[in-house]
């Protein structure tokens, strides 16, 4: 994701010579093009992400449209403050850029996992959370993103995901997309765990259950057009995070189905609430939370028995 | 050199609206918001390019007001300047009204950012500074930070950051009247001017309630091309109130009605601050 990202950026920048990129200090060598594309529009804002934060919104009260690229645990949790006071509360157009969502940096530990970063920018005012599927979605939401306007949050996972989209897709904010269709269980996913959804999806399918498979790339708003459709129209809904079950896609689907009284058919699948214990690879530490397809199947099996 | 005593009378009915927007707002920060009137004056009637009838005109000063909790100075310097009407002054810290006692984007005329929180607003006059230099505009941004602030990380990641980026069209203007929330803030900062020196900026230290002083300061920014400069504006918290001078009191007590009248005598505006408000009984 984070290549397709940079060049979802690139073809934004070309159009629209608004757009800056603000790196604090990460991004060894895949900026070089950017920055030789259109020079000064780059930006190694170094260690200091309160800063970045604070310059990228001068810069977007001036009329700029500034990206912020960090680790999502350092562009999220480091300049929290400055996120909710200078950018969302001014209501400034600047979108923060957090690689490495969930696990995606599994090896590194807990230092470096982003799973509380979808709870923390939806709580803010103003802000948009969006948090591509793969790579296809990833590139395609800078362009969406920009055009959707103010303040976003772009939580994208790492090099080398997964590419699960076979053509492209209609990619707007708030918006879900449908990947598969299926009536007894929807599976809603966000982030990178949009291809573990589609395998557990084919290992459900081979048990004759069939599941549709949503890519609910946007988090707030959170599109519940689409969400009530799975609760008409299938038996049980499933959402699939790699994130803190507390205040993420789970939380918002729960939030909303329970005003519509639907929330009985809810059931989250997502990182309990601990630090990992032991070092371990993204797959690995899934696997620990109960969040590999073998595990997801099994359990959306159990559910639809019940 | 501006006239000195029109600025000195302009600063007095600055004062006078600051104490009756305490009293009246029932609102804490007196002290703070005293000891920034002459720094704003020397600006907005003098160094800063500023035309309250256009006040979005790209070619203006930029201001940031990073120590948000001082606004009603800078409430009133607008105002008294002209962008909008005194009247509004009375809509402080009231229930629906414009004016809170941290400001708001775009509340009045001339806020052109939030503050509140400490820290915050040099990075953003950073980003204005920067954005000035990258379409080569002319214009100058000033940041009016607190001394207490001066303790926030965020505040030196931004001096690194201006100073490398060569950002000499960036002015920072410290209120150093000695006081945070709840103590002496000398024994901590001091040498204030050689740590700003330091990280790369052009420092100098002023009498900040001397508006000759201030303006001579302001005007010869800047002073080294290619370096920013930081004004170290030495004040007195409660400036111009005798019984507030220097009293942390003021940092949070709101002005009694007679507290008020008293201020308002010794601060002798000649009633100008503002037209009598909704609670001048």
């Amino acid at each position: 994701m984070r290549n397709a990202f940079i060049r979802g950026l690139t073809a934004l920048a070309e159009r629209d010579d608004r757009v800056v990129l603000l790196s604090g200090d990460l991004g060894y060598k895949i900026f070089d093009d950017f920055a030789e594309r259109f020079p000064g529009r780059f930006i190694n804002a170094g260690v200091a992400e309160q800063n970045m934060v604070g310059v990228a919104t001068g810069l977007a009260l001036e009329g700029f449209r500034p990206f912020v690229y960090s680790i999502a645990t350092f562009a999220t949790l480091r300049c929290f403050e400055q996120i909710r006071d200078d950018v969302c509360y001014n209501d400034v157009p600047v979108t923060v850029v957090g690689v490495g969502g969930g696990f995606s940096y599994g090896a590194n530990g807990p230092t470096h996992h982003a799973t509380e970063d979808i709870a923390i920018m939806r709580t803010l005012p103003n802000m948009t959370v969006v948090c591509p599927g793969d790579p296809v979605e990833a590139e395609l939401a800078v362009a969406a993103g920009a055009s959707h306007g103010g303040p976003l949050y772009l939580r994208l996972g790492r090099a080398g995901d997964p590419v699960v989209h076979t053509g492209r897709p209609d990619m707007q904010i708030g918006k879900s997309i449908k990947l598969r269709e299926g009536n007894d269980g929807a599976l809603v996913s966000t982030g990178g765990m949009l291809p573990v959804a589609m395998a557990a999806a084919d290992l459900l399918q081979a048990e004759n259950i069939s599941c549709r498979v949503i890519s609910m790339h946007t988090v707030k708003p959170l599109d519940t057009a689409a969400l009530e459709a799975c609760c008409t129209e299938t038996k049980a809904l499933f959402t699939l995070e790699e994130h803190s079950r507390i205040g993420g896609l789970g939380s918002a689907a729960g939030e909303w189905m329970s005003e519509s009284g639907e929330v009985g058919k809810l059931t989250c699948f997502a990182a309990e609430d601990r630090f990992a214990d032991t070092a371990g690879s993204q797959e690995y530490l899934r696997q620990q939370q109960g969040l590999s397809a073998q595990q997801i199947a099994q359990r959306v099996i159990e559910r639809l028995g019940e | 050199m501006p006239d000195k005593l029109e600025l000195a009378a302009t600063a007095r009915r600055v004062r006078a609206s600051v104490v009756r927007m305490a009293h009246d707002g029932k609102a804490p920060h007196v002290g703070s918001a005293l000891s920034c009137v002459d720094l704003l004056v020397a600006l907005y009637f003098y160094a800063m390019k500023n035309d309250p009838a256009e006040p979005s005109a790209p070619e203006r000063d930029r201001f940031v007001l990073s120590k948000g909790h001082g606004c009603t100075a800078h409430y009133a310097a607008l105002a008294e300047r002209g962008y909008f009407p005194k009247s509004v002054l009375s809509e402080y810290a009231q229930d629906g009204g414009r004016l809170a006692e941290h400001p708001s984007r775009a509340s009045v005329p001339g806020i052109d950012v939030a503050t509140g929180s400490l820290g915050h607003g040099l990075p953003i006059a950073a980003g204005m500074a920067l954005s000035a230099k990258m379409r080569g505009q002319t214009h100058r941004t000033y940041a009016l930070l607190s001394d207490g602030e001066c303790l926030e990380g965020s505040v030196w990641e931004a001096a690194i950051f201006a100073a490398a980026r060569h950002l000499d069209n960036l002015v920072v203007i410290v209120d150093f009247n000695r006081w945070s929330a709840m103590d002496r803030t000398d024994t901590l900062l001091e040498p204030l001017a050689v740590k700003w020196t330091a990280f790369g900026w052009l420092a100098r230290e002023v009498d900040g309630h001397n508006l000759s002083d201030i303006v001579e300061a302001l005007v010869s920014v800047p002073a080294v091309p290619g370096r920013p400069t930081a004004i170290i504006a030495r004040t007195v918290k409660g400036k111009g109130v005798s019984f507030m001078e220097d009293d942390l009191e003021w940092h949070y007590r709101p002005p009694s009605a007679e507290d008020l009248a008293r201020a308002l005598e010794e601060i002798g505006a000649g009633g100008q601050g503002l037209p009598s408000g909704r609670s001048s009984a």
